[in-house]
């Protein structure tokens, strides 16, 4: 079996930096695919411009949402895969600065299978990134719907 | 329409029927009254002097008992057709001389003289009888009775009856007249402006006019001064209609405004919170990442600044957080319920315990506290005074927090939260509820200084107010209404 996907969805580098760092301090190797926008991470899960061509059977184990994103925000992307009959299944766990409450609203109406705000500490970031680590990529059994194909 | 027209003239003739009746029967019966009065006295003075004529003329018969002058002197009464029977008694008191009218045959009860008296009257039905002493010398000699008929006493009467009811029956006529004139002049416009009232209270149609009478009286001031009012009331109707308009389309306008200044404000603070904290997690996160990559590189110095560098982002954050929550205090929209407070209290209680079980502290919460609240709101304002009566009491080595409600006679229930702890300066009181007001140095007691203004916020939208008492070393109470 091949090595489980991260789809870390993120424009801001500095973010991307900061959580590629998280995990790699808490020693998940996994291969992270990063998405700069909406589109981008449309085109992975669907194989469609840049990623033409791709084996959309392989499906990320968790797909890392940021909410504020260029072209596509994070609504439309999820919108989008709760839309499509291969993606409806995938863990999505939206990561963003905010916790307003219309976008926990929004973000779980959307179907969002978790929701955690990134901490200004660093430290709390890493722990929060091995929460999640722990939890979707260890603990979580993926649906089987989303596995066969 | 009939009805009330009709009621109103039955009414006004009734009344001038019966008050005329009324006055005419009363000055009918004083008339007559004073007259039989009057017509009696007359009477008797009139058979009074008779019988004095008779009484002197008979004395000479008396003293030589001469029956037959005295007969001659009583037959004199004959001219008077109203002297039905008279006599003469002796002093013995035996008949001496009688005069009989024609057709008279009997002798009618006389009345007697009282001792020291010169006459006395009887009067008896339909008739009069008058004694008369007849004195000679100052000596009783006999008594003269004379008996007059009444019957021309009720002859009058009868014929004042008849002129009364002459008179009552012209004064009903004048009456009924009167009535009817009124009716005409008066009723009848009075009528029309009751029903045009019922009409306008009916239908709210304030253009509607009473028609003037024409003529000069009361009646046409009443209608002048109705239809005045009902201008008055046209005009004010307009300009009230015309105010109501304006103000709500004053108020929709404001609604709009103010529903627009909000959603910018909403927006304002969405992207305060997405795109504010960004740049922070940047600082923090990369100054974490040179401390652990370029330890050997960075000396002691270094390390100091990084680390202020690191505290003062994630305060910044911390700050950006409160500054989110006391806006989303202002815009949130409040649902009063019931509110077990006591039971709120209790388990804030337990959350601070649990944070730092090392502190003694003894929380005294009353029982059965009820509050018409919001209750994620007022979970809010109880977590911040209780949290600040935990802080500013960490100092105390027996730490005592109470939370209580004062039901002033009258007032609104007036709850408070009292500690022990290090107090303030009462000069500043009204200081400590705004925005990042503290009074207490960050490295005595640590805070952002939102807690009270986001406690105040929430009490006044809840329509209360909030205020403190307190002096430096000697703990603070805290007061709120809802
Ligand atoms: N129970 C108290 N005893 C003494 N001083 C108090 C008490 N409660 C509040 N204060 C004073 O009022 C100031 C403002 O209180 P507030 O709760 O707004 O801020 P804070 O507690 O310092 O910070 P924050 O609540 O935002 O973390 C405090 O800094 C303190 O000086
Ligand atoms: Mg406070």
């Amino acid at each position: 079996m091949r090595e489980a996907v991260i789809l870390l969805v993120e424009d801001n580098p500095d973010d991307e930096a900061l959580t590629l760092r998280a995990l790699k301090k808490n020693n998940i190797q996994n291969e992270v695919v990063v998405a700069r926008d909406g589109r981008e991470a449309l085109d992975y899960l669907f194989g469609e411009g840049i990623y033409e061509g791709r084996d959309v059977r392989v499906k990320p184990q968790v797909i890392l949402l940021d909410l504020k994103l260029p072209k596509l925000d994070g609504f439309e992307v999820l919108r989008a895969m709760r839309g499509n009959e291969h993606t409806r299944l995938l863990p999505v766990v939206i990561l963003t600065s905010s916790n307003e409450e219309r976008d926990r609203i929004n973000g779980y109406g959307l179907g969002a299978n978790s929701y955690v705000r990134k901490p200004v500490e660093f430290g709390e970031f890493i722990e929060a990134v091995k929460q999640l680590g722990l939890y979707w990529l260890i603990l979580n059994q993926i649906a089987p719907a989303a596995g066969v194909l | 329409m009939r009805l009330p027209n009709q009621k109103l003239s039955r009414n006004v003739t009734l009344i001038n029927l019966l008050v005329s009746a009324a006055a005419l029967l009363l000055a009918c019966a004083a008339f007559v009254g004073y007259d039989q009065i009057s017509f009696r006295r007359s009477m008797v003075s009139e058979v009074s002097v008779r019988a004095q004529i008779i009484a002197s003329n008979s004395v000479s018969a008396i003293l030589f008992n001469d029956a037959t002058s005295a007969r001659s002197t009583l037959s004199a009464l004959s001219a008077s057709a109203d002297v039905m029977w008279a006599g003469i008694c002796t002093a013995q008191g035996k008949s001496f001389a009688l005069y009989q009218r024609t057709g008279t045959d009997r002798v009618p009860a006389l009345p007697s003289i009282a001792p020291g008296q010169m006459q006395s009257v009887l009067f008896g039905n339909g008739d009069i009888v008058l004694a008369r002493a007849i004195i000679f010398r100052g000596r009783s000699l006999g008594t003269v009775y004379v008996e007059s008929d009444l019957s021309t006493i009720a002859q009058r009467r009868k014929e004042y009856a008849a002129i009364a009811l002459a008179v009552l029956l012209a004064s009903m006529v004048a009456a009924l007249l009167v009535s009817w004139l009124f009716a005409k002049s008066v009723a009848d416009p009075i009528v029309g402006l009751a029903a045009l009232t019922r009409d306008i209270t009916e239908h709210k149609d304030y253009s509607a006019r009473a028609i003037p009478t024409g003529r000069n009286d009361e009646v046409t001031l009443l209608i002048g001064s109705f239809n005045d009012m009902l201008g008055q009331i046209e005009r004010r109707d307009r300009a009230l209609r015309e105010a109501r308009a304006d103000l709500e389309r004053r108020v929709e306008e404001r609604t709009a405004q103010l529903t627009h200044a909000n959603k910018e404000l909403e927006s304002f603070s969405y992207s305060v919170s997405h795109d504010l904290r960004a740049p922070l997690r940047s600082i923090d996160g990369f100054s974490q990442a040179l401390l652990e990559d370029y330890d050997a590189k960075l000396d002691a110095a270094g390390k100091d600044y990084l680390r202020r560098i690191r505290a003062s982002a994630q305060r910044m954050g911390v700050l950006i957080d409160d500054l989110l929550n006391l806006g989303r205090v202002s815009r949130a929209t409040i649902q009063k319920e019931k509110v077990d407070a006591t039971a709120l209290a209790e388990s804030i209680a337990a959350d601070l315990r649990r944070a730092q079980p090392g502190r003694e502290v003894e929380f005294r919460i009353e029982k059965g506290m009820e509050a018409w609240a919001d209750p994620g709101l007022l979970r809010i304002v109880l977590d911040n005074l209780l949290n600040n009566a935990w802080k500013f009491t960490s100092k105390r080595g027996h730490a005592s927090i109470e939370f209580g409600l004062r039901r002033d006679n009258g007032g609104p229930a007036c709850y408070f939260v009292r500690d022990n702890g290090a107090g303030f300066d009462p000069k500043y009181a009204d200081r400590l509820f705004g925005a990042f007001q503290r009074l207490h140095a960050m490295t005595d007691f640590a805070g952002t200084g939102v807690g009270l203004a986001t406690v105040q916020r929430i009490i006044t939208r809840h329509g209360g107010s909030v205020w403190a008492e307190s002096a430096v070393d000697q703990g603070a109470v805290f007061y709120f209404t809802l």
